[in-house]
C-alpha cells in the first residue's frame, strides 16, 4: 500500500502516529517519519490515520477498480486535497 | 485556435508526451485524464522506474526505517500511459513536434510537458568522484547504494556542503552512531536557503549533535587507496579529513541538456516559461504547445516582483504539474497563472524546519516568535518593507499565519504583537545572506532575474 504525506500541509498534529503507530511516526516533537510503502496489514490503520488527519495531508493509493470507477464517474480518488 | 474545434480534438484524440516520470510528470498525467484528457499520453523517463517520492531517500531511507526500492509515489488514479522507462529524451525538434529518445526512437507530439527535473551536481573532478566510497543523493539508486554504505559502519563519514541534503545526511549519519564530518564553503549551515541568522542555529544543530562542523573550508582534493577507493579529503585550510564514505552534497543541475540546439529557452538555470507554464523559445517567444513543470521550470510570480524563480520544491513540482496539466487542455482565456507560495520543508537533528516564501529575497529578519536558543522559533523575512518569507523550527503550525502575511503584502518589520515574542525578537536584523554572486552550496530558490541586484548571465549565440 503505497502513501505519501504532503509534508508542507503535515503540521505535526500527530494523530496518525497514535491510530497506525506501524506506519507513521514522530521524530522529535514536530517531524513525521512514516512508511512511504506500507504493509496490507496496516490498511485498516492507515485509513484511520488518513481520516483523522486534521489536514488532510495523507494520501493512499486507491485500489486499482476503485480508480476505474472514479474514473468513470470523474470524482477524486483519494479525497487528499492537495 | 479558440472555437474551430482544436482543443476538442485534442483533449479526443491528441497525443500528449511527458518528458520525465517523477513526481510533476505523474500528478501532470493523473491530472489531464481528471480533465477528460482521452488521447494518447507517453510517459518517458531515463531513470528505469515508475515515479517514486524523493524526500524520503535523505530522510527515512538513511535511518533505515523505510527502504529506497519502495518509495514508489501513490497514484492519484489510473493514467492509462504508454511508459517509456529508462531511456532519456536526448533531442527534442519543435518543428516536427518530435522528441527524439536515447534509443533513437521518436515520439510525435501535439503537446509536449517537460519536467525533467534536475540531478545532483557531480564532484568536480571526474577520477576523484569515480572512487569507491564517493556518492551523491538524488535517485533511488544512490539512496539504496548510500544506505548500504552507511549500514556496513564507516570509520568516518565527510559530507560536503551544508545544504538540506547535506544538512539531513549528516543527521542521519548521527543518529546511526557514526562519525561524520561536514564541510561547507560557506559561512554557516543552509545559509544560502536561509541567511547567516538562520545558518548559526543550523550550526549550532550540526555541533550539538556531535557533528565535526568545519565552514569557510573548500575540499580541494580526494584522495583514493590502492584499491580505488576513497579514504581522505584535502581541505583548503591545508587539513585532512580521513574519512571512508564521502557524500558530495553540492546542490544540483537542470537537466536541459537534451535541449540544446532546439531553440527553447533552455539553460543552466532552467527552462524559462510564463505564469502559465509555457515554455519560451530562445527568442523570448512563448510556445503555445510546449509547457513546463517542476524543478526544470523557472516563471514569473506576481508576489515576488514578477522574478524569475526556479523552486527545488516538492510541492512546487506538484502545483506546476496541475497547473500546466490544466493549461494545456485549456483556452486562453480559462488558463491559470502558477502563483503558488513557495514552501518546503526539512527534518534534521530532531528538528522540523518548515518556509514559506522566498528567504532570499530578504535583506532583514525578525525572530517573531520563541527563541533561537530553544530550537523553537518562527521568524519573518523583510524586503523593501514588507514581509517576503518566514521559516519555524519547531513552530510549524504558525506558518499559514505568516503566509497570509507575504500573500497581502503585510507591512515588515511586523507592526503587531505576537504569541511568545522575546526580547531578541523586537528588532529587525541583517538576514546575512551570503553575496548572491558567490555560489552557494544548497540555495532551494534560485532568483534568476530581474532584479537589478543581480549578477546577469551573458548570451552568447550558439553557432551550429
Amino acid at each position: 500500500m503505497r502513501l505519501v504525506v504532503d509534508l508542507n500541509r503535515c503540521q505535526g498534529y500527530a494523530q496518525c502516529a497514535f491510530l497506525a503507530p506501524d506506519v507513521f511516526t514522530m521524530h522529535g516533537e514536530e517531524s513525521l517519519l512514516y512508511d512511504p510503502e506500507a504493509l496490507d496489514e496496516h490498511r485498516e490503520d492507515v485509513a484511520r490515520a488518513v481520516a483523522a488527519c486534521p489536514v488532510g495531508a495523507i494520501l493512499v493509493e486507491a485500489a486499482t477498480s476503485d480508480a476505474r470507477a472514479a474514473r468513470t464517474a470523474r470524482v477524486p480518488v483519494s479525497g487528499g486535497a492537495w | 485556435m479558440s472555437g474551430d474545434g482544436t482543443l476538442e480534438h485534442l483533449r479526443r484524440d491528441g497525443r500528449i508526451v511527458v518528458v520525465g516520470a517523477s513526481l510533476a510528470g505523474l500528478r501532470a498525467a493523473e491530472t489531464m485524464r481528471e480533465k477528460g484528457f482521452a488521447g494518447s499520453l507517453t510517459m518517458i523517463g531515463d531513470e528505469p522506474y515508475e515515479p517514486y517520492d524523493r524526500p524520503p531517500l535523505s530522510k527515512q531511507v538513511l535511518l533505515g526505517k523505510a527502504t529506497a526500492e519502495h518509495t514508489a509515489l501513490p497514484r492519484r488514479r489510473e493514467i492509462d500511459a504508454e511508459w517509456r522507462l529508462g531511456v532519456p529524451a536526448t533531442g527534442l525538434d519543435m518543428a516536427a513536434r518530435r522528441v527524439r529518445l536515447g534509443n533513437g526512437d521518436e515520439v510525435e507530439y501535439d503537446r509536449l510537458l517537460i519536467a525533467t527535473g534536475v540531478r545532483a551536481r557531480p564532484w568536480p573532478n571526474e577520477e576523484e568522484g569515480a572512487l569507491g566510497g564517493v556518492f551523491v543523493l538524488r535517485t533511488r539508486d544512490d539512496g539504496a547504494a548510500l544506505e548500504r554504505a552507511l549500514s556496513a559502519g564507516p570509520r568516518r563519514v565527510l559530507v560536503i556542503g551544508a545544504g538540506f541534503t547535506g544538512s539531513e545526511i549528516a543527521s542521519a549519519c548521527r543518529e546511526r552512531g557514526l562519525p561524520v564530518t561536514v564541510a561547507e564553503r560557506g559561512a554557516a549551515p543552509l545559509v544560502g536557503a536561509l541567511g547567516g541568522v538562520i545558518g548559526e542555529v543550523a550550526a549550532g544543530m550540526h555541533r550539538e549533535n556531535g557533528v565535526d562542523l568545519r565552514t569557510g573550508v573548500m575540499v580541494t582534493g580526494l584522495e583514493g587507496d590502492p584499491s580505488g577507493r576513497v579514504r581522505a579529503a584535502h581541505l583548503s585550510d591545508g587539513e585532512t579529513i580521513e574519512a571512508d564514505v564521502v557524500v558530495v552534497s553540492l546542490g544540483a543541475q537542470r537537466n536541459t541538456e537534451w535541449l540544446s540546439g532546439s531553440g527553447l529557452g533552455a539553460g543552466p538555470r532552467g527552462i524559462a516559461c510564463d505564469a502559465g507554464c509555457r515554455a519560451f523559445d530562445v527568442r523570448g517567444i512563448v510556445t503555445d504547445d510546449i509547457f513546463v513543470a517542476g524543478d526544470v521550470a523557472r516563471s514569473p510570480h506576481a508576489l515576488f516582483g514578477y522574478q524569475f524563480l526556479s523552486l527545488e520544491h516538492w510541492g512546487n513540482a506538484v502545483a506546476q504539474a496541475e497547473t500546466a496539466a490544466h493549461n494545456m487542455l485549456s483556452e486562453s482565456v480559462d488558463r491559470l497563472p502558477h502563483l503558488w507560495v513557495p514552501g518546503f520543508w526539512s527534518s534534521q537533528f530532531g528538528v522540523n524546519i518548515k518556509s514559506v516564501g522566498v528567504p532570499p529575497m530578504g535583506t532583514e529578519i525578525m525572530i517573531t516568535q520563541g527563541s533561537r536558543d530553544e530550537r523553537r522559533f518562527a521568524a519573518v523575512y523583510g524586503y523593501q518593507g514588507r514581509v517576503i518569507a518566514a521559516v519555524t523550527f519547531d513552530n510549524c503550525r504558525w506558518l499559514p499565519f505568516y503566509q497570509r502575511q507575504i500573500e497581502t503584502g503585510a507591512p515588515f518589520p511586523v507592526p503587531f504583537e505576537t504569541v511568545d515574542r522575546r526580547p531578541e525578537g523586537h528588532k529587525p536584523m541583517s538576514a546575512d545572506f551570503p553575496d548572491p554572486s558567490v555560489p552557494t552550496h544548497g540555495p532551494t530558490i534560485t532568483l534568476s532575474g530581474y532584479s537589478p541586484a543581480d549578477r546577469k548571465m551573458t548570451f552568447i549565440p550558439a553557432h551550429h
